[in-house]
């Protein structure tokens, strides 16, 4: 089930089986995109199997983890925690493994006797027994210890002043923006830089809401941007390495080399530190693997088409967009498409 | 906003402290292990009478962490609304009720260099679950309770390392603030007099709102009984006396959202359409009080009141 060879680096090896892709959390259910507080609660099941458990585990799993480890060697800045997050590390660690141990029994197990527990990851080969609450017990501090083991970037959030801070995080998979940087800010200045939402208000309702998550009902959204070859780190921090990509797209590899970037993102209330765990997972799947759902294709054309100038030039996607348009116009005829972001198919073409 | 979904929970031990006070613990009745309780945290706990449903936000006085119990202490208090009679009187070891997921809206500061905890009566409740998170941080506690108390709140200290409890009028709380170090936090939880003065005497001190926090309990006593009229649901409901516009809208089977019960969280506010509303919240600003009401304890003035539900 698992691809442990693949690789997110030079050779890209990576790559989704069928399945993979009609289990994508395609993000477009109009054919327009404009920024909205799009959360909804994060409840088990969705338009794919990618929304079936509350942190979820695919094919790409362990290679996943694989290279976040190497993005760890070469940059260990990109896992931090501020002192005064010890609960909040703990609450992450304890949700995480609770999930997996629910949601793939098959896969991880957590045997707990009060506070010594036993954590069996097979995927990744471990059985590690440590004492809740003494970070002394584990190899890493708590929160990293987990979210070396998960896919996806982590942050957690303290809630103070009525704000949310990024007081810690697990960053080596992101669209390009830095934790290193961001370490210690508030709500809206991490979110300083996003265009229109501002405007809009999207901000000043997204932290209200989020000031009053509840415990046991966490949410969710999604956000995309397009990358240019199938890389997990698409970070400030290494934009030498992977910026000059976005010169190198052609009519010819545009459907190989451009992927739809989608992050799953979820938010959940921590019990013991009354902070937030953000879970930003991200999927990548090739444009010519894209084109083998039908409603996909079409609706990706329309909104890369149509879409704020601003919004373009903020993800990234001056260079690659007009190539993107060129291959996607060949699959729409323009006929109205359903609403809804399911792939309204059970086989690929 | 998103409800959690509520938890069935069974009584498992009660026990007596004094004559007003009892501890009531409960335990998971689904087999599964609760949400870890925190330091500050409280539920809601659904009563339901023969009459009436009380819907009663508790602190949780259970050590941080808990998940396999949850303790809370209940005051009874014949004039109230009769939830806290409820669970002195009718409560038994063996029941079942639901209860809602911990909100916490009176977390420890993290970053505190000494945290300043003023308590009245059982008002305390919170604080209890607060000494094994305290941690290294300087801390002072002050109680100021009824000579009857006394005992029964220093069994609960008992663990503490110090604390100090005053039965007489000698808690200066203008004096204490003045000699605290830059960097105290305050925290506030008891009657609504007794907050207030201890409030306005940190503000006069010059102490920054981020440094001051207040958990508001018991708020919601009763008054003026008056009509309610529900727009979106084209329903005209009665508010008794004892019973808040919350709850009324709730014994007429309308969802509402809340949390807190004790308008301090924002979560129940609804629009207000007429009438003259009589506002008890600590949520809402003044302006906000011209188009905004907060069902769990603001009542109205006039006979009748529109709300947009």
């Amino acid at each position: 089930m698992f691809n442990p060879d693949e690789s997110f680096r030079p050779s890209f090896s990576y790559k989704n089986s069928d399945q993979a892709i009609l289990r994508f959390p395609f993000p477009f259910p109009q054919d327009k995109y404009m920024y909205l507080v799009n959360l909804e609660p994060h409840v088990k099941g969705g338009p794919t199997a990618a929304y079936d458990a509350t942190f979820d585990v695919d094919e790409h799993y362990i290679a996943e983890c694989a290279d976040r480890a190497l993005t760890l060697i070469a940059d260990p800045k990109r896992c931090q925690v501020l002192p005064h997050m010890m609960a909040a590390q703990w609450d992450t660690l304890e949700l995480i493994m609770e999930s997996f141990a629910a949601d793939y029994p098959e896969h991880f197990t957590l045997i707990r006797e009060g506070d010594a527990w036993t954590w069996i990851n097979r995927p990744l080969n471990i059985e590690q027994h440590f004492t809740f609450g003494d970070p002394a017990t584990l190899p890493y501090a708590p929160f990293e210890y987990i979210t070396r083991q998960a896919q996806g970037d982590f942050t957690i959030h303290d809630q103070r002043d009525n704000d949310l801070w990024m007081d810690g995080g697990m960053v080596t998979a992101q669209a390009d923006w830095s934790l290193d940087f961001d370490l210690g800010m508030s709500f809206m200045e991490w979110h300083g830089p996003v265009p229109k939402a501002h405007e809009l208000g999207v901000f000043d309702r997204a932290l209200k809401f989020l000031l009053r998550l509840q415990v046991d009902a966490p949410v969710r959204r999604v956000n995309w941007t397009m990358t240019v070859n199938p890389r997990l780190d698409t970070s400030p921090e290494a934009y030498p390495v992977w910026g000059p990509d976005r010169t190198t797209i052609t009519a010819e590899n545009v459907a190989e080399k451009l992927h739809l970037r989608v992050e799953l993102q979820t938010l959940f209330r921590l019990p013991r530190s009354n902070g937030i765990l953000f879970g930003i997972r991200c999927y990548l799947i090739s444009l010519a693997d894209l084109a083998r759902v039908e409603k996909w294709r079409k609706r990706l054309h329309r909104v890369l088409r149509d879409l704020d100038p601003a919004v373009i030039e903020y993800k990234g996607l001056t260079r690659t967009r007009p190539a993107a348009l060129l291959y996607l116009a060949q699959f729409d005829d323009g006929a109205p498409i359903p609403p809804g972001t399911a792939p309204d198919q059970t086989a690929l073409l | 906003m998103t409800q959690s979904a509520k938890i069935p929970v069974r009584v498992s031990h009660i026990e007596p402290l004094n004559a007003s006070l009892r501890r009531i613990t409960l335990e998971p009745a689904d087999g599964r292990l609760f949400p870890a309780s925190a330091a500050g945290a409280h539920i809601q706990l659904e009563l339901i009478g023969e009459a009436r449903i009380w819907r009663n936000a508790y602190s949780l006085v259970s050590p941080p962490g808990s998940r396999t119990a949850y303790t809370i202490i209940v005051r009874k208090v014949p004039q109230g609304r009769g939830g806290s009679l409820f669970l002195h009187e009718r409560l038994a070891v063996g029941q079942t009720l639901n209860m809602s997921p911990p909100v916490n809206l009176f977390p420890i500061a993290r970053l505190a260099r000494k945290h300043l905890m003023l308590a009245a009566g059982i008002g305390v409740t919170p604080f209890l679950a607060y000494r094994t998170d305290l941690a290294e941080t300087p801390f002072e506690l002050h109680l100021r309770c009824r000579a009857t108390d006394q005992a029964a709140f220093e069994t609960l200290l008992a663990n503490w390392p110090q604390y100090h409890i005053h039965t007489t009028p000698d808690l200066h709380v203008s004096d204490l603030l003045r000699r605290q170090p830059l960097g105290t936090h305050l925290y506030l939880c008891g009657p609504a007099g007794f907050m207030q003065s201890a409030e306005t005497a940190a503000r006069a001190l010059g102490w920054p709102e981020a440094r001051i926090h207040q958990e508001h309990f018991g708020g919601p006593a009763g008054g003026h009984p008056f009509t309610a009229i529900l727009a979106r649901s084209g329903r005209t409901i009665h508010v008794a006396q004892d019973q808040t516009l919350l709850e009324a809208i709730e014994a007429a089977n309308i969802d509402a959202p809340s949390l807190c019960r004790g308008g301090a969280c924002g979560e129940c506010r609804l629009t207000l359409l007429a009438g003259s509303p009589d506002h008890r919240d600590h949520f809402l600003t003044e302006s906000e009080h011209a188009t905004s009401i907060m069902p769990c304890v603001s009542r109205s003035h006039s006979e009748t009141i529109t709300i947009d539900i």
